[in-house]
């Protein structure tokens, strides 16, 4: 077993979180990681962004819109 | 299907907003009955990302809000046609696609999905060893630390931060990580929605996160500068 080297684990990590990677490159990949602090950290960094991103508020529907869609569903509507 | 089935657990924020939503079948049999509080319920949970997301195909705030009232008003003529194949919210996201599709046609802003201009290295190669290093490809310098959630993600600095990053990525990979990373979608269905298939949808998602993340880097770089 090769052992696999920062540049290549950077871009496995999304392959990784998703268990997307094939039995060997994923025991490869999980070798690696107490092997080397700034590849951890890398990787605790993506979750860190994703977790980011599922925390961005929304902008809601102008009310406008809003009070002109129920508008047409009462209206269609049976 | 169910949209909660996300495997990765980052995502559990979308399943806990879920929790007071009703069953399936009762929801699109109240929608179906005109029951006025059941369609309030999903326009009020379910527009704004659809804003998000249409906002990815057409080039204006305005443009997205109208390709999300036009969906709307397909829904509820098509609701009696809904055949329950899959889940309702998909089946709501499948018509706002389509119609942002057009929407974006007409713009001359489309969306090319099967374009392979993506790929690359996502990090910068000159902060890995070279090959004729003692440790070829290990980095030079480990990332540096990033303040806990408490102290910076939360900040409302840094959700501006990751919308303009969001705007700047190219138009798939925006696309997918909106999708994947904001609405909380599962990635069957993001697969399913654009027609691409798991390994692109990867590609995309991961090429995003890394842009993504290099901006919250330089952020928190500048950030820790006295």
């Amino acid at each position: 077993m090769n052992d696999l080297d920062c540049q290549h684990f950077v871009e496995q990590v999304t392959s990784f979180l998703e268990g997307g990677l094939n039995p060997d490159d994923e025991a490869r990949f999980l070798a690696h990681l107490p092997l080397c602090d700034g590849c951890e950290r890398y990787l605790d960094q993506i979750r860190q962004t994703v977790h980011a991103l599922d925390d961005l508020p929304t902008t809601p529907l102008s009310s406008d819109a809003r009070t002109s869609l129920l508008d047409s569903f009462r209206t269609r509507r049976p | 299907m169910r949209l909660l089935a996300c495997r990765s657990p980052v995502i559990r924020g979308y399943a806990d907003a879920m929790e007071a939503w009703p069953a399936e079948d009762v929801l699109v049999a109240r929608l179906r009955a005109g029951e006025e509080s059941a369609f309030t319920l999903v326009l009020d949970a379910w527009s704004g990302g659809m804003l998000r997301v249409a906002r990815s195909f057409v080039s204006t705030e305005e443009s997205a809000a109208e390709v999300v009232q036009e969906t709307w008003l397909a829904v509820i003529e098509a609701l009696d046609g809904f055949e329950g194949r899959s889940s309702l919210k998909t089946w709501v996201y499948r018509i706002l696609t389509n119609t942002a599709k057009r929407r974006g046609t007409r713009e001359h802003r489309v969306v090319p999905l099967s374009s392979v201009d993506d790929s690359g290295p996502t990090v910068d190669p000159a902060r890995f060893r070279p090959a004729d290093d003692p440790f070829p490809g290990h980095w030079w310098e480990f990332p540096a630390l990033w303040p806990t959630p408490e102290q910076g993600l939360l900040r409302r600095e840094v959700q501006d931060l990751l919308a303009a990053a969001l705007a700047e990525l190219p138009d798939r990979q925006r696309l997918v990580i909106t999708l994947r990373d904001v609405e909380g979608y599962p990635s069957d269905e993001v697969c399913e929605l654009l027609g691409i298939t798991q390994a692109n949808q990867r590609v995309l998602l991961h090429r995003a996160r890394a842009f993504v993340r290099g901006k919250l880097e330089e952020y928190y770089t500048r950030e820790a500068k006295p």
